[in-house]
């Protein structure tokens, strides 16, 4: 993985020391509230309904067991010994005092870690596919465009006060699981005729008050251009995105209101002067010297059959599940890619606690080149194991409740903090996560379910994607009642959708029926081979509709 | 108000005239864009340095053909979080070529004053409580910068590949 050389770790650090007086100042009343906000929430740090909240940067969902030793640390002498991995592969401590945040940053410094960008008008961490180097048919590993765009948009002077948020995402293989279409900016990459490598280029996702899916802006954007091309874009955005109102101030508001056309053409307009100005070139030795980062680990030579795991599957039924769920094929023969649920039957989806995360540094060193990945529906990952490894794997996992055998399954929900954290929240999310979790808890009965991504948001925000849910559901309030409104049909890959409103709202007494009506339903309708989304697009929303509402 | 310009603080030689106001005989005059637009002619033929204030929402492309008698722009920020001026003082060096004074107006804060010096503004109207000290502390921030800007400072990735070069030469 990437290692800071002196320039990264001096920016870093610089930025400590900055913060650190910026806190200053605030703490002696220097700096009035109002005048902190943005300079606290360029670096993380919101106001949270009990208490601070700091979101801790994990660029491109990699970490390294060194990295998650500091943050179980930092989770035990600063916050409350755990922490929450949100749909942007970052970490949020929920409980630090404002005191501590120059200390727990000079701790973050130490092992190439920040907080810069990971909230505020700017651009938001770069996040990618947390399968990158492993899974095949990849083009090429998206972290190294990713590490180049991290630089490029770090402390950009041009573009730290934007109109409003902006996240970039990459994908490098066909299966979208960054969700780019969903993002400001989305970044496919691909080959040309010649077969070199370049990038799609899709703007204008997003979700919040107004889903929309990104549309493409260049179909080939070269290597070397690909930095003018996004300053270019920013530079539009800045210039012409709205100001008026910050809920139609995101990027796919400007999209929407000029078109993808014109947006195209002021993009490209933009992109010849950038271009010629020559600055924004990325160099081959620059890339080169990036890649080497991120080269493959030292693989062995394997055979891709092993007796022993399979003796183990007959043997230990919960193996067997894991390994059906949660463990998924890798590029190299012999080794497999292991999903680690954070979705325990019952708890907190995205919660790790400080002890869980030593546990999972330890198998890292032990089994997966000491490295650790965090994927975007708040679940962690192993990139390489040696398939011959998997029982062992799967026993440390599973000793310290890392082995639900859930990926991709119900009760695999993505679910924000909700209202009982966050002060934008209109409902608890948490609860409902739980109890939908509790209700589908058999294990059969979710492998009969099949895939189905339930998504889960406490207010309109979406930071629980709930529009791109297979299932979505999104709290409200009435009168000050928590209701949940449920859509269905969204997806979040490279079949992007918005879910469709079933209709009225249901009481948090009612949403747990629902749901299981929703998938009773289903099953009742579909056809050979059909997953939840499958049957969802041949039926349409009508029959669920039927069966939800013929009662009320 | 105090001015900081090129890093001191100075005396404000220019004037800004609201719209209604009459034009001085002589001396640095700072006018609003409709005021320019209607009445240009007067303003460019008039004896005393010309200057131009964009607010937010009006970038610099339809004042690019007079850039050359102008000897300053003004770019309001109307609060400190709307930062559409610094694409504006970007393409106005950058694009433009302006060699006179940009200057940044409104809503500064200071931690603001060095992302304002690379995108090309070398005159910063602040708040009284700033200090010269207050001022270099802000410029002090980061030692080194990723982006290629127009404030002149190497970027990160020269001198990474200088001390490739560097690294290269020794050993061959």
């Amino acid at each position: 993985m990437y290692r800071y050389d002196q320039f990264d770790q001096q920016l870093v650090d610089e930025r400590v020391t900055e913060f650190s007086g910026q806190v200053a100042r605030r703490l002696s009343g220097e700096l009035a509230e109002d005048d902190f906000k943005p300079l606290r929430l360029m670096n993380g740090v919101y106001l949270q309904l009990h208490s601070y909240m700091l979101r801790i940067a994990i660029p491109y969902g990699t970490l390294s067991s060194r990295q998650v030793r500091k943050l179980a640390e930092i989770e035990r002498v600063y916050d409350k010994g755990y922490g929450h991995f949100t749909t942007r592969q970052n970490l949020q401590l929920h409980w630090p005092a404002l005191k501590d945040v120059p200390a727990i940053l000079r701790e973050l410094a130490s092992v190439e870690m920040h907080c810069i960008q990971t909230s505020g008008n700017c651009i938001r961490n770069t996040t990618s596919d947390h399968h990158a180097g492993a899974v095949p048919g990849e083009l090429e590993d998206p972290r190294v465009i990713c590490e180049i765009i991290r630089q490029w948009s770090t402390f950009h002077p041009e573009f730290s006060y934007l109109p409003r948020k902006f996240k970039i995402a990459v994908s490098a293989t066909e299966h979208d699981r960054a969700a780019i279409r969903i993002h400001d900016i989305g970044v496919q990459v691909v080959t040309n005729a010649a077969g070199e490598i370049g990038y799609e280029v899709w703007v204008g996702g997003g979700l919040g008050r107004t889903p929309i899916i990104g549309k493409k802006v260049g179909d080939f954007v070269p290597r070397e251009d690909l930095l003018a091309f996004l300053e270019s874009i920013l530079r539009v955005y800045n210039m012409f995105g709205r100001r008026d109102n910050s809920y139609k101030a995101r990027i796919k508001i400007l999209v929407h209101e000029i078109g993808v056309e014109d947006m195209r053409r002021q993009v490209e307009a933009e992109f010849a002067e950038v271009k010629a100005r020559g600055a924004l070139q990325l160099p081959d030795d620059e890339v080169a010297r990036i890649q080497k980062y991120f080269a493959a680990p030292a693989w062995e030579n394997l055979s891709d059959d092993v007796p022993e795991i399979d003796a183990a599957v007959a043997k230990d039924k919960g193996f067997g599940e894991w390994m059906r769920n949660n463990v998924s094929t890798h590029k190299m023969p012999g080794y497999s890619i292991v999903n680690v649920s954070l979705k325990p039957i019952g708890l907190t989806p995205g919660d790790c606690s400080a002890d869980q995360m030593d546990v999972l540094a330890d198998i890292a060193d032990k089994y997966a080149f000491s490295e650790i990945r965090v994927a975007h529906e708040q679940n962690l990952c192993l990139a390489h194991v040696r398939k011959r490894d998997l029982y062992e794997v799967y026993q440390a996992l599973n000793a310290s409740e890392l082995a639900t055998p859930n990926i991709g399954l119900i009760t695999d929900q993505i679910a924000c903090p909700g209202l009982d954290y966050c002060n934008l929240a209109n409902a608890r999310s948490i609860v409902i996560a739980q109890r939908l979790s509790e209700r589908f808890s058999d294990i059969e009965f979710q492998k009969k379910i099949g895939r189905l991504h339930v998504n889960m948001s406490g207010c309109i925000n979406a930071c629980g994607h709930h529009h791109v849910g297979h299932i979505g559901i999104l709290g409200v309030d009435k009168k000050g009642v928590e209701y949940y409104q449920v859509t269905l049909g969204g997806a979040a890959d490279e079949t992007a959708a918005v879910g469709d409103i079933v209709g009225p709202a249901f009481t948090e007494g009612e949403i747990i029926d629902a749901i299981d009506t929703i998938v009773e339903t289903y099953l009742g309708l579909r056809q050979d081979g059909e997953i939840f989304i499958d049957t969802y697009r041949r039926v349409g929303v009508q029959p669920f509709k039927d069966k939800l509402y013929a009662t009320h | 108000m105090q001015l900081i310009k090129n890093g001191s603080f100075v005396q404000d030689e220019w004037t800004t005239l609201a719209d209604d106001e009459a034009l001085p005989v002589s001396g640095p005059i700072i006018v609003s864009l409709e005021r320019f637009n209607t009445e240009q002619n007067l303003l460019l033929a008039r004896d005393g340095k010309l200057g131009i204030r964009l607010k937010s929402g009006q970038e610099p492309t339809p004042i690019a053909p007079y850039l050359d008698r102008l000897a300053l722009v003004a770019l309001e920020f109307p609060t400190y979080r709307n930062g559409r001026a610094y694409s504006y003082a970007r393409m106005l060096r950058d694009r433009f070529g302006f060699k006179g004074e940009v200057r940044a107006v409104g809503g500064v804060l200071r931690d603001q004053f060095f992302y304002m010096s690379r995108v090309g503004f070398d005159a910063l109207e602040v708040g009284d409580n700033i200090t010269p000290e207050a001022y270099a502390d802000a410029m002090a921030t980061f030692t080194h910068t990723y982006q290629p800007s127009v404030d002149g400072r190497e970027r990160v990735l020269s001198l990474r590949q200088r001390l490739a070069a560097k690294a290269n030469s020794q050993t061959a």
